[in-house]
């Protein structure tokens, strides 16, 4: 089954998840910079990880004859440091041109903080300035209500930002009309134990319908399922989908969103 | 799909988390000590179950969920613990 895999941090995943995502019927991937589970140091970090990000992982992708894609940005987790994120936010703009950097995310908030709320305008207007798709992170279980309605204000406060061009991620029953009602798309992540089952947003596209949604594993460093988006598909089919709005949600969907930036394509 | 189908489909999977809640609830009770937010929260959660309504998914969460609008002064850690501390 073909499928895009919209949102999955590569760097943190063995060459083997490669091998399993081909093999499932991926035909790309996408990774936002995110948080590396510490907090790093400096600026000097943040570069280093740009250049795997737009460098090294597209080359491991390619083995497995794989398109790698990627967001750039400082994650929400690490926006408490005003002054390192202004760094981090500064050198951004070298790597834009790189030919798979598709936007700037995965940006958002975490706590919901005055100075991660700052270091979110901030990535919008960079990427209001740079023409950049935007895709953001919505913060986790209690936070996640409050932190929606925060990001959806910021970015239709921004008049430059076209919603159609913007992916709020992590959306659940609770914050999806939020999302979808700003015009904006809505990304459900499956996890196996926070966020999303593929039962519940498999409900939440039989409630809502299928435009602007997709599906994703987030796959990374934690408990986390590189086959998630092909397991939620098999789910929809023993549920009585036909193959076509299967193959809408998991391919033709992300596809459709991640097109708007040119240099997204396929082999 | 039909109700029955749903069943069929997904009866198991719902019994099994049933019971695990249950026993969770039973595990709590009689351990020593006293609960917190969490539980409280999470009972307030459980009661929106009962009403025949076809959002209960989105009411649990919003039980959880914070429901205040102003940024926090600053960030003081980086996880979430489930249920917002203020519900204490």
């Amino acid at each position: 089954m073909k499928y895009i895999e919209p949102h999955a941090h590569m760097v943190s995943r063995v060459t083997d998840d490669y091998l399993k995502l081909t093999m499932a019927g991926c035909q790309a991937v996408c990774e936002p910079a995110f948080w590396a589970g510490f907090d790093r140091s400096s600026v000097a970090g943040f570069y280093d990880y740009f250049c795997q990000l737009t460098e090294h992982e597209p080359k491991r992708a390619a083995k497995f004859g794989l398109p790698h894609f990627c967001w750039l940005c400082i994650n929400p987790k690490e926006s408490e440091d005003l002054k390192l994120a202004e760094e981090v936010i500064e050198i951004i703009p070298k790597f834009l041109d790189r030919p798979n950097v598709l936007g700037i995310g995965e940006i958002g908030l975490n706590k919901n903080s005055r100075n991660e709320l700052k270091v979110l305008e901030l990535h919008v207007d960079l990427a209001a300035r740079h023409d950049q798709l935007i895709l953001v992170h919505t913060p986790h279980l209690e936070d996640k209500l409050k932190g929606t309605r925060l990001i959806r204000d910021v970015l239709k406060n921004d008049k430059r930002i076209r919603p159609e061009r913007v992916i709020i991620d992590h959306v659940e029953e609770h914050t999806i009309e939020l999302v979808l009602d700003a015009g904006m798309w809505a990304g459900m992540t499956l996890y196996p134990e926070s966020k999303c089952t593929p039962a519940r947003a498999i409900d939440m596209v039989e409630r809502y319908g299928p435009e602007r949604l997709w599906m994703n594993s987030a796959c990374d460093w934690g408990i986390s399922d590189p086959l998630a988006v092909p397991k939620t598909a098999l789910e929809m089919k023993k549920r009585g989908h036909a193959p076509e709005p299967i193959e809408k949600l998991v391919f033709q969907n992300p596809a459709g969103f991640l097109r708007q930036c040119a240099k997204f394509r396929l082999s | 799909m039909t109700r029955q189908q749903v069943l069929d489909l997904y009866f198991m999977d719902a019994r099994s988390k049933l019971i695990d809640l249950a026993a969770f609830m039973d595990r709590v009770e009689r351990a020593s000590g006293e609960e917190d937010f969490r539980m409280k929260a999470f009972r307030e959660a459980l009661a929106q179950l009962e009403p025949a309504r076809p959002d209960k998914a989105k009411q649990v969460l919003l039980a959880f969920s914070d429901p205040t609008t102003d940024p926090i002064a600053a960030a003081t850690t980086k996880a979430a613990c489930g249920a917002w501390p203020g519900s204490k």
